[in-house]
């Protein structure tokens, strides 16, 4: 199996300060992978990276392309749909506005229409409030909405940044369930970042966990979970 | 009563040259959340154009169109040799380079076409409209162009996926940018519409206040006081600001005793003043709703 994003030896900078020590990970086309770790760990950063919104080094392949180098609105466009934390909703637009933003560099029109129908039969709360403003709807519901508005895009990696944070724990199992099935059915290779690493390893096949910007164990979801020093020194449950 | 109402209609009358000006700050503001203190003599400069093109013989509509698409090429133009390079700048850098523009292209202007004051025509006539006395073709034609001009810009913002684009870009650049949505380019082309609005509020203000690089001085405070009343955020708010300033300017000018025509200026900063005061947002700036 050949890896669709390759990341070589990356390194994140803020300003002075080095986030991301040589950090080196695959993910294979069709796969579920969590990336998990503590608070300040470079989660957020990893992602962050992969589409250029801070300053790295190293190499990030795509489907053989290099990322290096190409702006944030480029590697979106080769089909990388990055859902950030805080879920990076247009608060003051419709529902039904974020999720033509989100298919805003296609050009197939009919299909964009019959997507946003899609969208409405896996989340049909959005369908109810479509007129609404984003920015009034719950919590679940913009997290449901960033991950549609993620899904306009027909992406063939999708990276989510801590879906679960701030939702009660019965939206986050609706979620995650609904991230396995688009990682089936629609073939979306998934990468996901969590804190809830005893959700997330239920949910991926693959796992990474890293610790102050490096990777300290890969592997198996199951075998992960199934490692009780891994999952007391790192995880924390 | 009739002077009342002689008032009010003069006073749309020269709102409508507000509310262009108005139009243009919203759409600068929009983009880059500056208020754009040049706007005002790059429509004077963009008047110039079109005054030159007629004198090489261009007929009025022919230096119109060319005018338009000039002060598009012109603004985006500006904003990627001047503005681009400040766009993480701290604001005051920026206020500094508006001044700048202002004052060069203010020059540049009296250097190329002198300080005289020159008459420019109207496309309209300046006969009594519709056999009334109280305002002329040219005046119900600048009401009609703005109110067409306002009707052009909702559509292009409310249905077209280029405008979508446009809206999610000056809302929330980052996320813009996560869409696929190049938010830089988004911004040249809010300056090049601005100043192509802009250049219409020129061509229309001439005939009345006559052509000379001092003309839009007035204008542009009165252009802010009305985008600040209606709110900064919405286009509609300042075409609605620049008739409501135009018309409370008259009425204040008319029954204010000691008012009369100096004092109509303090007047609109009054105004911008009281508004930012009492509601900061403007009559229709956009309440954002937020659950917390």
């Amino acid at each position: 199996m050949t890896a669709m994003l390759n990341v070589k030896d990356l390194r994140a900078y803020y300003g002075q300060v080095q986030a991301l020590h040589g950090l080196s990970f695959a993910l294979n086309e069709g796969s579920l992978t969590t990336l998990l770790g503590a608070n300040g760990a470079g989660k957020t950063t990893t992602l962050r990276a992969i589409c250029n919104m801070v300053r790295s080094t190293g190499a990030i392949e795509f489907e053989g392309k290099p990322l290096t180098g190409r702006s944030t609105e480029n590697v979106v466009r080769l089909g990388i749909a990055h859902v950030p934390q805080g879920r990076g909703t247009f608060t003051t637009m419709t529902v039904e506005e974020n999720l033509q933003l989100g298919a805003i560099t296609r050009k197939d029109s009919a299909a964009i229409v019959s997507d946003i129908e899609r969208m409405y039969s896996h989340f049909p709360v959005l369908k109810e409030r479509h007129t609404q403003q984003a920015g009034t709807l719950s919590g679940g519901e913009q997290q449901m909405l960033a991950v549609a508005r993620a899904l306009m895009l027909r992406p063939r990696l999708m990276l989510l940044d801590e879906p679960s944070f701030g939702l009660a724990p019965l939206i986050v199992r609706d979620l995650f369930k609904i991230l396995g099935k688009i990682n089936r059915e629609d073939k979306v290779t998934i990468l996901v970042v969590e804190q809830n690493a005893q959700l997330a390893l239920e949910l991926a096949d693959q796992a990474y966990v890293i610790e102050t910007g490096r990777i300290v164990m890969s592997g198996d979801a199951k075998d992960i979970a199934n490692n009780e020093d891994v999952r007391k020194s790192y995880l924390g449950y | 009563m009739e002077l009342f109402t002689n008032q009010v209609l003069a006073g749309i009358a020269t709102g409508a040259i507000y509310a262009c000006m108005a139009l243009a700050v919203v759409m600068i503001y929009q983009a880059i959340d500056h208020l754009n203190f040049a706007q005002g003599e790059m429509a004077m400069f963009s008047t110039f154009i079109s005054w030159q093109l007629m004198q090489w013989g261009v007929p009025y509509w022919g230096a119109f169109i060319l005018t338009l698409a000039l002060s598009f090429a012109g603004g985006i133009l500006i904003e990627r040799l001047l503005f681009k390079p400040l766009a993480k700048a701290p604001v005051l850098t920026n206020v500094a380079g508006f001044i700048a523009l202002f004052a060069i292209v203010n020059s540049v202007a009296g250097l190329i076409w002198d300080f005289t004051i020159k008459q420019y025509p109207t496309p309209f006539g300046s006969s009594p409209f519709l056999g009334s006395q109280l305002i002329s073709t040219h005046q119900a034609g600048m009401i009609g162009v703005t109110i067409l001009l306002l009707i052009l810009l909702f559509i292009f913002f409310q249905y077209t996926r280029m405008g979508l684009a446009m809206r999610a870009a000056a809302s929330l650049p980052e996320s813009a940018r996560l869409v696929g949505i190049n938010t830089s380019w988004m911004i040249a082309l809010g300056w090049g519409m601005a100043t192509a609005i802009g250049s219409i509020a020129g061509m229309l203000i001439a005939p009345v206040v006559f052509l000379e690089p001092n003309m839009m001085g007035g204008v542009l405070i009165y252009g802010f006081a009305a985008a600040v009343l209606g709110g900064l955020t919405s286009p509609l708010g300042a075409v609605i600001g620049g008739f409501l300033v135009g018309v409370f300017e008259n009425l204040a000018g008319t029954y204010i005793p000691g008012v009369g025509n100096e004092l109509k200026l303090p007047i609109a900063l009054a105004l911008i003043i009281t508004v930012l005061v009492v509601k900061p947002a403007g009559l229709f700036g956009r309440p954002i709703v937020k659950r917390v």
